[in-house]
């Protein structure tokens, strides 16, 4: 392998991970309440289709021409789409008290079914058949920001502003928890709501906030996709495992948004590795993408037969808290 | 701390407590009253995103499954995998152990079975094949089902997400070896995998129904289940480890022996399920799609029925009913607009579960409440 193609498979390992790594980080964020949302992939399909939505309407009612619009319109439709979904979520499990895994997987059947419809109403719209393809947003995102980062003194890799977000969001929020008053309520709401109720913390508002926050994360995965990963264009069934393996990747970096950064990266290319070596046959290359569910498995095991606190999941992770309950 | 004028407020204006065990009558109520809400919400959902016309979208999704004896057949043999996968899944979940790998587990099983019928179909007498069949599908859903059981019992891994993980190194491995048993080479397919003792079909007609059989295994196995769990003994422990660990230990139960007993268990009828699966269905063949998402629905379907084999045959209706009848309304939209209604109905049903456990108690107006701080 030349020094061309290994900067080609870095590059592609990174825009595989970006988004596992907003879905991770937005997950991180849930379970971090004590909130386990497997919705992600729901909620990541719906952030998709709705920046899709969004970037549609300013294409055709507004200025196609105005970048910052462009961004703005589809970033903000992405964000309030993820949310409400969250917010179903969030509804649910903490005021209604429902079971989170069944929540989630309910969550996720309905934003698959939801996110695919209107992929069809919009194609729909347009008189296309069932793809939809939005350049000047895309355009748009790639040029907003844009880096080129020389590597081996002659390939430039080039990233964009969906990229460098994401990479914003997960060192903040590895800030915010570890350092700050309000990480630290966080936290203390996922390891043991009843403790951080007695002290005053308001327990409902942190679950609410993490979860609503963490799923609009999640959601700008699907956004990343949409405009950066396959250029402004939507298909139905595009991306729904990709909301697996982000949550998979939260096992991976033991719950800490930094080490979500290169997890992200390795996860991703660890996906993409089969295409890269050659002669492969097909057969192996199905083999190669276990890889990241076998190295995920791996993990989970060894931090639980490790038992070091810090590492294990958020011990109310799963279970609703009723303050009455004793 | 900020706000001290709120310390006068002594009571909330909403206060929640837990209700004492509802009669089973009024739970139902409350379920029923749900479901009626998520069907009118669904028909204002129809209305607003397709304009036609809510009662006649409702009587074509009927049609869907009662329509014709072969829909009805059909709507049958969905509603038998889908019920026993839910089985399946039940005691693990009554002790609490959130299996959500029943996909993986599932497929385990259609892959042993598939290798057997492609290995030693025709090769072997057929009194040999077929319970090497039953015995492969089950013994492979065992073992997918088992590993993060040992170490849920050892170690106490975080048994959710490692099912997960399963389900997908379950899907690789069916898609390596696609590679090499596709028909014709290089359709990434396998196709129908014909039966060599007879005229092609592995079950048998009974009553002229091909998936008769798959239907009375998967009754008798739900029966079972629902004795199993209510009368043994084996029952009493799983519900005692699922309500509190400690106490199954403090009485004497060997929490991890039941544990790994349960997974043994689950995974078996999951196995069993991929066996009628691949051989059952008209397709007889093996993909990666062939649990087709029915893992994560039985997990609905087991939690709407609280964990009761026998309600079961009722949830996993509902979900079959809204999944076959969404495929009458023709329009390429069908599958996904089926996700939502499905979604919507569940939403509602979930949800209703916190009136059948709290009271909502509003505060009672007092006089002096009015000024605020008075109080």
């Amino acid at each position: 392998m030349n020094l061309t193609r290994i900067s080609e498979f870095f590059v592609q390992a990174v825009m595989f991970g970006v988004p596992l790594l907003y879905g991770a980080v937005g997950e991180i964020l849930t379970e971090k309440v004590g909130h386990l949302n497997l919705g992600i992939p729901g909620i990541m399909y719906v952030g998709g289709i709705s920046g899709i939505i969004g970037g549609y309407f300013w294409e055709t009612y507004g200025n196609p021409n105005n970048t910052v619009m462009c961004i703005l319109c589809s970033l903000l439709s992405a964000l309030a789409g993820s949310a409400l979904m969250a917010f179903v979520y969030a509804f649910l499990t903490i005021t209604l008290r429902a079971n989170q895994n069944v929540t989630g997987l309910v969550l996720t059947t309905f934003g698959l079914g939801l996110g695919s419809y209107l992929g069809s109403a919009l194609a729909g719209l347009l008189g296309t058949d069932t793809t939809i393809s939005l350049n000047a947003t895309s355009a748009a995102y790639k040029k907003l920001f844009w880096v080129d980062i020389k590597l081996f003194g002659s390939v430039f890799v080039s990233f964009g502003f969906l990229t460098l977000l994401a990479i914003v969001i997960a060192i903040t929020a590895s800030f915010v928890l570890q350092k700050t008053r309000v990480g630290l309520n966080l936290r203390a709401v996922g390891e043991s709501p009843a403790t951080a109720d007695a002290a005053g913390i308001n327990v409902i508002r942190y679950k609410y906030a993490g979860t609503v926050i963490g799923g609009a994360i999640a959601g700008l995965g699907g956004l990343y996709y949409v405009m950066d990963f396959i250029g402004g264009s939507w298909s139905n069934g595009g991306f729904d495992d990709r909301g697996w393996l982000a949550v998979a990747l939260v096992i991976f970096a033991i719950w800490r948004p930094k080490l979500a950064i290169p997890g992200s990266i390795l996860f991703g290319g660890l996906y993409i590795l089969y295409s890269f070596i050659p002669n492969l046959p097909r057969s192996s290359q199905e083999i190669f993408k276990v890889f990241p569910y076998l190295v995920t498995i791996i993990v989970l095991i060894l931090t639980s037969v490790r038992k070091k606190k810090e590492n294990l999941p958020p011990a109310s992770l799963g279970l609703p808290y009723f303050r009455e309950d004793r | 701390m900020s706000n001290n004028t709120k310390l006068h407020h002594n009571e909330p204006l909403i206060r929640l407590s837990k209700k004492t065990a509802l009669p089973v009558w009024k739970a139902w109520a409350i379920r029923l009253g749900a479901f009626l809400f998520a069907v009118l919400f669904c028909a204002v959902i129809i209305l607003i995103l397709t304009g036609s016309n809510p009662i006649e979208v409702y009587r074509m999704m009927f049609s869907g499954s009662f329509g014709t004896s072969r829909k009805f057949w059909n709507m049958l043999q969905s509603l038998a995998m889908l019920l026993i996968v839910s089985v399946a899944v039940t005691p693990a979940f009554k002790m609490r152990f959130w299996n959500i790998g029943a996909e993986g587990q599932v497929l385990a099983g259609a892959l042993g079975t598939a290798a057997v019928m492609i290995y030693c179909g025709g090769k072997l007498p057929a009194a040999v094949v077929y319970p090497l069949m039953v015995v492969t599908a089950v013994v492979c859903g065992m073992i997918w089902a088992v590993i993060p059981a040992i170490f849920k019992a050892l170690y106490n891994t975080n048994e959710t997400l490692f099912t997960l993980m399963m389900n997908y190194v379950a899907t690789q491995l069916v898609a390596y070896l696609i590679v090499f048993w596709e028909k014709p080479k290089g359709s990434n397919v396998v196709g129908t995998i014909n039966n060599p003792y007879g005229d092609g079909d592995w079950f048998p007609a009974v009553f002229g129904q091909k998936s008769f059989i798959s239907i009375a295994v998967v009754l008798a196995i739900t029966i079972a289940m629902f004795v199993y769990l209510k009368y043994s003994k084996h029952g009493y422990e799983i519900s005692v480890v699922g309500e509190s660990e400690n106490t199954a230990r403090y009485i004497g139960i060997n929490v991890k022996k039941v544990i790994l007993r349960t997974m043994l268990l689950s995974g078996a009828i999951c196995g069993i399920a991929g066996l009628l699966l691949v051989a059952g269905t008209s397709s007889q063949t093996i993909s990666t799609a062939t649990a087709g998402g029915r893992g994560f629905t039985a997990i609905m379907v087991s939690w709407l029925a609280k964990f009761n084999p026998i309600e079961m045959i009722l949830t996993s209706f509902i979900l079959v009913f809204f999944e076959r009848g969404a495929g009458e309304i023709s329009s390429e939209l069908s599958q996904s607009f089926a996700s939502i209604l499905t979604g919507i109905v569940l939403f509602c049903i979930i949800g209703s579960e916190f009136f059948i456990n709290y009271k909502i108690n509003f505060r009672k107006r007092h006089k002096e409440d009015k000024g605020g701080e008075a109080a």
